[in-house]
């Protein structure tokens, strides 16, 4: 068992647990993108940064690869962290702003605009298919080519592949391709009426009127204001 | 070329290179054989043949016209010539003319700075390129071409 | 040189004293060697037809006992070449041709007399220099390194023998344990030389220290940064320096393979490399029990394929394991887990070429060398806008003045310095405002740029800096290898809002946004690469801010770089209609005739810029303008107004 910091908190995690693995099983929330539970650590989208160690030397890693270590100092949600994991969700709304896990961390994030010209990409390169074709499937039917700019993942030559099983793992995997949201609408590009963690209903009635179960997740029952204001 | 052993991933580079380098380029079919001898997936050998700059998948031109852009070579004005040469060979960068005479491809760096901007065809180097003497060099290949 | 003495296997410390002395007996130091220095650049420049042409006239002079010709790597004043030096007096005769060979051997070196107008003229003062220390560029220089690229031919190793080759890794293997090799090499202060600045010393400690017994040493001579070629030149030049410390951090590491990765645009130097590992496998520096002390080791080149980020080490590894040049998480370091899982330490050329002078001359001696955390010196690429373009090793703490202005020259043609980026696409520019600055790894630090690997790229006022920051940040967005959101969008996302502002579309705002992406591309991103790519942004906004706005805010180019931003003129009082410009244009631009005005169709003008460039230059008719549109020209047809003192058919 390792000891380290993380938020202040003394946490301890087994040999060979990430930081988020052991951020994770304290219940501290960090988020991610490109990680998945059951496929090995990528590392690509930067979302799950956090920043370790102190003062000059304190640097931001991504929590998925980075080893839990013995006196780490962890800080999941510094000044630093919020800015770098703002900006990088707005970086992936202007590529695919059609994806509600996209949309969905806007709004959890709270990024309000995108300014940078919008691109509408079918892909963000997280590699999450790759990963799951390759390590849970077996198959390896599809991979990174090119690199930089130019990258792309595809089948060998952009042929019908050989030894694809048609399982259908990649599109279940895919956060662009899953749950395509009908909300974002030009010229805003941020939609956040799924997730928007601002119930309305506050304004109106001095306790949250949701009944469903849907507590908190609003902005789509009141639609208008009631006749008269209901304060205590 | 010192080579370890053949028969697994470990040479993947090496044997990329010498195929690159008798061919002129990657065909599918020997991309293929490859995956085979080294037991690899297909699409492992496609990635690697594609991150590196070495290898084209795509056969190139039978003269190869290669401009240096690197930085000292880009403060002379390099990229005034290969916009040029571009105009005349009316060929795009990176790619191969139609006829399959030339290709041009944008070089990072040739360290030979001191007489940039520099224009290399087949070997022949060309130094304090300008824009103005682009006609003249293309007159000699061309010269050269037609002497066959 | 053809070696004259036999080759043989030498078996120990002795041995290799009894072959350098019968190898220094075997030439005669008396007479007259003309060196001929012929690298890449100096082939490239024509060295190969002057070397034959001089033993061409040797052979036909029958005077094959009476002058000696060495054919050498880089000799570093890559302005003056095809040159040659003439030992033992040092005389430098500079941009030769092959049919100056007869008259060099028969006055210069037979008669003794100097050919002046073959001498290097000093570019602002016209001053003739007759010997290698006088000539300004090289005075101020300190080539620990360089000085040993004239001394051997590459392709010998009997040249190498004869300068004290091999003697470092003879005393070492003889006298010293690996860890009083580490200890040396911490002693000395070296830092590495590819652009990180980690203390040697520490770096094979660490990796002495780690478990395992089968360990890797790497030489990383993917020199990518654009200008830079210092590594090329060492390893072309004197490959066997590059070896034998290879094999002294062997020893002190405990491993018993090495490689040389080197980039495939390289192919002299891996030619080079090649023989070089063949003859000391011959003679027995390379392969089991070297020089008789139980001590094995061998080494392997590996080529590089085109991929900027293969100098990452980490990325590095993945390309010698024949994968994506992709970079990995570190922990694990390469120095615990590296190439093939096991422990490895990775140096560039120039730290692994300066292990054993300092093995020979004892870390005391050369931590006198530079200043205080940055000890030795440093080979740098003095390229650009530079009137002395060549290879510059300098002791640590020089300033930047005095290798711009002494050993530089200055600015050529007369123009004004502006800045230096140093350290490649992961450097910055330094402006005029720091021409005092000190060379080290700290002050290049907190200026906002890096060392790297030895870069200097000079710039004048004719330089765009937001031109620059955009074509170093297409280079690196191309040569991401495209893992991490941060640097493969980012480094395009800062690429467009400087293509809009080069474009005149930049608006109040771009600044701080490229500001903003540019801490999360640094923060947030995996590697090196990525960590360092916005860093020609961020110190091109820092020193050079007023030129952002002139873009962005009155759409003018201060350089008259920015194509859209500019518009060529000819002035119609000053043209005289000598059909030049009209002729040269490549789009056919220009209209008008003999004795008539030319007037540039803008609309048609593809800002190339030939027509400034072929106007002669006592008309000086032609004027690049920025900030406003280029003046309603005249009538066609309008008649030229002759100038008493000019004639167009002068």
């Amino acid at each position: 068992m390792l000891t380290l910091r993380i938020n202040g908190l003394d946490v301890r995690a087994e040999e060979g647990w990430s930081i988020l693995e052991t951020a994770r099983f304290y219940g501290i929330d960090i988020p991610t993108f490109c990680y998945h539970d059951g496929l090995s650590a990528w590392g690509g989208c930067r979302l799950c940064v956090v920043e370790i160690g102190e003062g000059e030397s304190a640097k931001l890693v991504s929590s998925c690869t980075y080893p839990a270590t013995e006196g780490l100092v962890v800080r999941t949600h510094s000044m630093r962290v919020i800015a770098a994991r703002k900006l990088l969700v707005e970086l992936l709304l202007s590529s695919c702003p059609s994806s509600k896990t996209i949309q969905d961390l806007a709004a959890r994030l709270n990024v309000q605009k995108v300014r940078f010209k919008v691109e509408h990409e079918d892909c963000v390169y997280c590699g999450l298919c790759v990963r799951i074709c390759a390590e849970q499937m077996g198959a390896k039917a599809i991979g990174f080519v090119n690199r930089g700019g130019k990258i792309k993942i595809t089948t060998p030559f952009d042929h019908k592949s050989e030894v694809c099983r048609h399982c259908g793992a990649c599109m279940y995997v895919c956060p662009a391709c899953q749950l395509r949201c009908q909300g974002a609408e030009p010229p805003g590009v941020v939609c956040g009426s799924c997730l928007s963690p601002e119930p309305t209903c506050l304004e109106f009635y001095p306790d949250l009127m949701c009944y469903m179960g849907a507590e908190g997740n609003c902005g789509t029952c009141i639609r208008e204001k009631p006749k008269r204001k209901l304060r205590s | 070329m010192e080579l370890a052993d053949k028969g697994n991933n470990k040479n993947l580079l090496s044997i990329l290179q010498d195929v690159q380098k008798e061919c002129g380029y990657l065909p599918e079919e020997r991309l293929r054989e490859i995956a085979v001898m080294l037991d690899m997936p297909l699409i492992d050998v496609c990635g690697v043949a594609t991150f590196y700059k070495s290898f084209s998948l795509t056969p190139r031109g039978r003269h190869q016209v290669k401009v240096c852009l690197g930085t000292a070579c880009h403060v002379r004005g390099a990229d005034r010539i290969v916009e040029e040469l571009e105009r005349k060979l009316d060929v795009r960068r990176g790619e191969t003319s139609e006829d399959g005479e030339f290709s041009l491809e944008a070089v990072m760096c040739l360290g030979c700075c001191a007489i940039g901007p520099v224009v290399v065809v087949d070997g022949k180097y060309y130094g304090q390129v300008t824009t103005a003497k682009v006609e003249s060099i293309l007159k000699t290949i061309r010269e050269a071409i037609y002497a066959r | 040189m053809p070696d004259k003495v036999k080759a043989e296997r030498i078996r120990n410390s002795k041995d290799l004293e009894e072959v350098r002395a019968r190898i220094l007996q075997s030439r005669s130091s008396k007479i007259p060697c003309i060196v001929i220095p012929s690298g890449t650049c100096c082939q490239a420049r024509g060295s190969s037809e002057v070397a034959c042409a001089f033993q061409r006239e040797i052979e036909k002079h029958a005077l094959g006992d009476k002058v000696a010709v060495r054919v050498t790597g880089c000799g570093g004043f890559c302005q003056t070449e095809p040159n040659v030096v003439i030992y033992p007096e040092e005389i430098y005769y500079q941009k030769l041709s092959p049919d100056d060979a007869e008259e060099v051997i028969l006055e210069a070196v037979l008669r003794g007399r100097v050919i002046d107008r073959l001498l290097y003229a000093d570019p602002n003062t016209g001053e003739r220099f007759t010997h290698l220390n006088d000539i300004p560029f090289f005075k101020k220089q300190r080539r620990l390194l360089l000085a040993n690229n004239l001394r051997v031919d590459p392709t010998s190793i009997h040249d190498y023998l004869a300068i004290n080759g091999y003697n470092a890794l003879s005393k070492v293997l003889q006298e010293k344990t690996p860890d009083e090799v580490i200890n040396e090499i911490k002693q000395s202060g070296l830092r590495g030389r590819g652009g990180a600045g980690f203390t040697t010393g520490g770096k094979w400690e660490l990796c002495r220290k780690a478990r395992g017994d089968v360990k890797y040493v790497i030489c990383n001579a993917d020199e990518g940064d654009p200008g830079a070629y210092m590594d090329r030149s060492l390893l072309e030049g004197n490959p066997h320096s590059v070896i034998e410390g290879m094999i002294i951090g062997g020893y002190a590491i405990g491993a018993s393979e090495g490689f040389i990765y080197v980039r495939d645009e390289y192919p002299l130097a891996v030619r080079h490399c090649r023989l070089a590992i063949e003859k000391a496998r011959e003679y027995g520096f390379l392969g089991n029990d070297i020089l008789g002390s139980g001590f094995s080791f061998d080494i392997k080149i590996s080529m590089g394929a085109g991929a900027f980020v293969c100098g990452e080490e980490t990325a590095l590894i993945a390309s010698i394991q024949g994968e994506r040049g992709t970079p990995r998480q570190r922990p694990p370091f390469p120095a615990e887990r590296g190439l093939w899982g096991k422990p490895t330490n990775i140096n560039n050329v120039e730290t692994w070429a300066n292990v054993p002078l300092i093995m020979t001359k004892g870390a005391g001696w050369y931590s006198k060398i530079g200043i205080k955390k940055s000890k030795g010196t440093k080979i740098f690429s003095l390229v650009g806008k530079i009137n002395n373009t060549g290879l510059v090793e300098v002791p640590l703490g020089t300033t930047l003045r005095e290798i711009v202005y002494d050993i530089g020259g200055g600015i050529a043609n007369g123009k004004k310095f502006k800045a230096v980026q140093t350290g490649g696409p992961s450097g910055g520019c330094i402006p005029s405002s720091l021409l005092d600055l000190p060379i080290d790894y700290e002050s290049l630090a907190q200026a906002g740029s890096i060392m790297g690997s030895g870069g200097m790229i000079v710039m004048d006022e004719d330089t765009c800096m937001i031109d620059i920051a955009r074509y170093y940040t297409a280079f690196l967005s191309d040569e991401s290898c495209g893992k991490c959101l941060s640097c493969r969008k980012g480094t395009q996302r800062m690429y467009e809002i400087l293509t809009d502002i080069s474009e005149g579309k930049g608006e109040e705002g771009d600044i701080e946004l490229l500001e903003e992406l540019a801490l999360v591309i640094k923060d947030t991103s995996l590697c090196g690469l990525g960590q360092t790519a916005p860093n020609p942004v961020i110190s091109t906004i820092r020193y050079f801010q007023d030129e952002y706005e002139a873009h962005i805010k009155e759409k003018r180019c201060p350089s008259g770089v920015c194509k859209e931003l500019i518009s060529y003129y000819i002035k119609p009082e000053k043209c005289q209609a000598c059909l030049i410009c009209l002729r040269n244009c490549p789009v056919q631009a220009i209209t008008g005739g003999k004795g008539l005005v030319h007037i540039i169709d803008q609309n048609k003008c593809t800002k190339c810029g030939t027509c400034l460039e072929v106007c002669p230059p006592r008309f000086g008719a032609v004027a690049k303008l920025s900030g406003k549109k280029a003046p309603e020209p005249v009538l066609q047809g309008t008649e030229v107004i002759r100038s008493r003192k000019t004639d167009v058919n002068a």
